[in-house]
């Protein structure tokens, strides 16, 4: 990208492979600070394998991944476990949404909110006794409301997850990924299944929070032209290979992405 | 209640949960004066079983693991407590088959300081099965706490200068008075109570459900699940123990897994991950478990004689629990908690119609 040395994140090199099968070949890719980047292609492109690289859930066979946080420190993430790139400061979303689906919306929300909580668990166990960590506890969940009304949810507040509307839910799964207080957000096809008004609005809304919560954040979409109106730059993948990379309107006309894609749509048609 | 704010009705439930346990301790203080001994007991071994199924519950219905090893874990805080409040002369006649080391001989302790030996003794050995088994995802936790269970039988069994092997203690000192049981059991569910209900508590159920998703949620998942096991152990120990001071005699056989299989039962029919269901549970099951003791005995029924056939309790009891996992697979309480304002609701329900 126009500045190298300005990257929130960085993959040199990055290989999956599930048996014979490369689902992510030797991607070399990064996403500038407060950037809204995307990563698109085509049904098993490979973007969520990238995504499982990025978070800990797959250890790539070559290459690795680096964060640098707001404060200039770079890290290398590749090998830590998902909990831990959660706790240097990254936080994602899923495809298949998977909220706690018993819990109601506000204790999904306070459960990302336990990865920065400085109360540990035997504090609440006397009453009185820690009157420190109650009031966190209560600003916690504060926090959680708050949050939830900022994504339109506040009704939803003592609802369990899974009685909740399918746009609520992928609202709901923001939240909970915003109260982990991360730095970069990653978004697995947020607006799947939203009718294109729907998408158009929930990614506008996802820029307002890029400014609100000062973020970088990689979205991964699906649907071509939903992503053109949001992402300042956009990674193409196919096959696992990296096929273009540039401005919505130099991917636009680029042809091997509306071949990758045509060919695709085509194919399904 | 529609005229109280929500501040006024937290202050009505702590009052009405105040005045119930101070009305329960008088019932319970009284109780010995007015009912036979045996029935007393069984008031007793109530308390006692819903401690243990309490802390079954934390690990399975809370915790997602299945455990079959809580009468191994009790097994240790009754062995623990025993030994740190007999007295050493009496100890001394105790051993016969093999002489008993000195400084278990030496070892003593105040019964509340036993409880909590006996607590820290099954954490313990509950940190240490946990670490390997949840490493590796904890698909063979329910195989490897039976296993264990069984090693902790045998140990007892042959370790005879520490234990007295088969032929258990006696004497043990009464502490566990109703009183006693039943205090310990109000700190249980009060700790269990806060605990579950703080952001720990969510984290906890948030790890049973989507691990991936905690994971996700930078939640360390397997430490949490140590975590929650460990105070199930802890919990175990401490029944184990009072139910040595109840019983006065253990012996090896006493932990044997039909122990961990009542268990089991009280936390089903009670409500997996419900805390006040496992109380319900403990009172159904260890009366259930008396009352069926009759069809072990001989019956008559006119000219009709059935033998007594031993074990036949245990036939019936698994028959009911196949019916409750057929026709009420959530138990009674399902995950709900009892709570004030669903009995006052309820009972307005009832009045208007
Ligand atoms: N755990 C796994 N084991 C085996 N194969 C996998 C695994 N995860 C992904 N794959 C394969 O890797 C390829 C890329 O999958 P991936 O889910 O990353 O695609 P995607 O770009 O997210 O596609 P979609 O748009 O359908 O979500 C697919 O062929 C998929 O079947
Ligand atoms: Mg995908």
């Amino acid at each position: 990208m126009s500045n190298e040395n300005d990257f929130a994140l960085r993959l040199d090199g990055v290989t999956i492979q599930f048996g014979g099968l490369v689902a992510v070949n030797d991607l070399t890719m990064n996403v500038p600070r407060k950037g809204i980047i995307g990563l698109i292609g085509p049904n098993g492109a490979g973007k969520t394998s990238a995504f499982n690289v990025i978070t800990g859930f797959y250890k790539p066979n070559k290459g690795y991944v680096e964060f640098r946080g707001r404060d200039g420190a770079v890290s290398r993430i590749t090998g830590l476990p998902p909990h831990r790139v959660c706790q240097a400061g990254l936080a994602r979303t899923f495809q298949n949404i998977r909220l706690f689906g018993s819990e109601t919306a506000i204790q999904n929300v306070m459960i990302g909110s336990y990865v920065r909580q400085r109360g540990r668990w035997w504090m609440n166990l006397v009453p009185f006794t820690f009157p420190g960590a109650s009031r966190e506890e209560e600003e916690i969940r504060a926090n959680a409301l708050a949050l939830l009304e900022r994504l339109g949810l506040g009704a939803y507040a003592e609802t369990p997850a899974s009685s909740l509307p399918y746009g609520a839910q992928r609202r709901l799964e923001i939240a909970r990924a915003l109260a982990t207080k991360p730095e970069f957000l990653l978004l697995d096809e947020p607006a799947a299944g939203m009718n294109p008004q729907e998408s158009a609005e929930l990614l506008k809304f996802i820029r307002s929070l890029r400014d609100e919560f000062d973020l970088s954040i990689l979205l991964i979409e699906h649907d071509m032209k939903v992503v053109m109106g949001v992402c300042e730059y956009i990674w193409v993948l196919d096959q696992g290979t990296l096929i273009a990379d540039g401005s919505p309107e130099d991917i636009r006309m680029n042809p091997k992405v509306v071949e990758a894609y045509l060919g695709k749509e085509a194919a399904h048609a | 209640m529609s005229g109280l704010n929500s501040g006024d009705k937290k202050l009505r439930n702590n009052a009405l949960t105040i005045f119930s346990a101070a009305a329960l301790a008088v019932c319970l203080w009284l109780a010995p004066t007015f009912i036979d001994a045996y029935k007393v007991r069984i008031i007793n071994l109530i308390a006692i079983n819903a401690i243990l199924g309490l802390s079954l519950n934390l690990i399975y219905g809370m915790g997602g693991m299945f455990s079959l090893g809580h009468s191994g874990f009790m097994a240790i805080g009754a062995y623990v407590s025993a030994i740190l409040i007999i007295t050493p002369d009496q100890k001394q006649l105790m051993w016969i088959l093999d002489p008993i080391s000195p400084w278990v001989m030496n070892l003593q302790a105040p019964f509340l300081l036993s409880l909590i030996a006996a607590g820290v003794a099954a954490a313990f050995f509950g940190v240490l099965i946990s670490i390997p088994v949840l490493r590796l995802g904890g698909d063979y936790l329910g195989i490897a706490t039976l296993g264990f269970s069984e090693i902790i039988r045998i140990l007892i069994t042959n370790l005879t200068p520490i234990t007295n092997g088969p032929l258990g203690l006696k004497g043990i000192p009464p502490h566990a008075s109703l009183l006693m049981s039943y205090g310990c059991l109000a700190v249980m569910l009060l700790c269990v109570t806060r605990l579950m209900r703080s952001n720990f508590g969510n984290v906890v159920r948030a790890v049973r459900d989507d691990e991936v998703a905690a994971k996700t949620m930078g939640i360390d998942t397997f430490r949490i699940r140590v975590l929650v096991f460990t105070l199930g152990c802890f919990g175990g120990g401490v029944g184990g123990a009072l139910m040595g001071n109840l019983i006065t005699t253990i012996d090896p056989k006493m932990f044997m897994i039909t122990q961990t299989y009542s268990l089991l039962m009280i936390v089903v029919v009670g409500g997996l991950g419900s805390m006040t269901g496992s109380v319900v549970g403990a009172i159904l099951i260890t009366t259930m478990l008396e009352w069926l003791r009759f069809v072990e005995n001989p019956i008559t029924i006119g000219s009709l004689n059935i033998p007594g056939i031993p074990g036949m309790r245990m036939v019936i009891f698994s028959v009911l629990l196949i019916a409750v996992i057929i026709f009420r697979r959530e138990g009674i309480m399902g995950m709900r908690e009892f709570s004030w304002g669903w009995l006052l609701r309820d009972a307005k329900k009832g009045g208007a119609k």
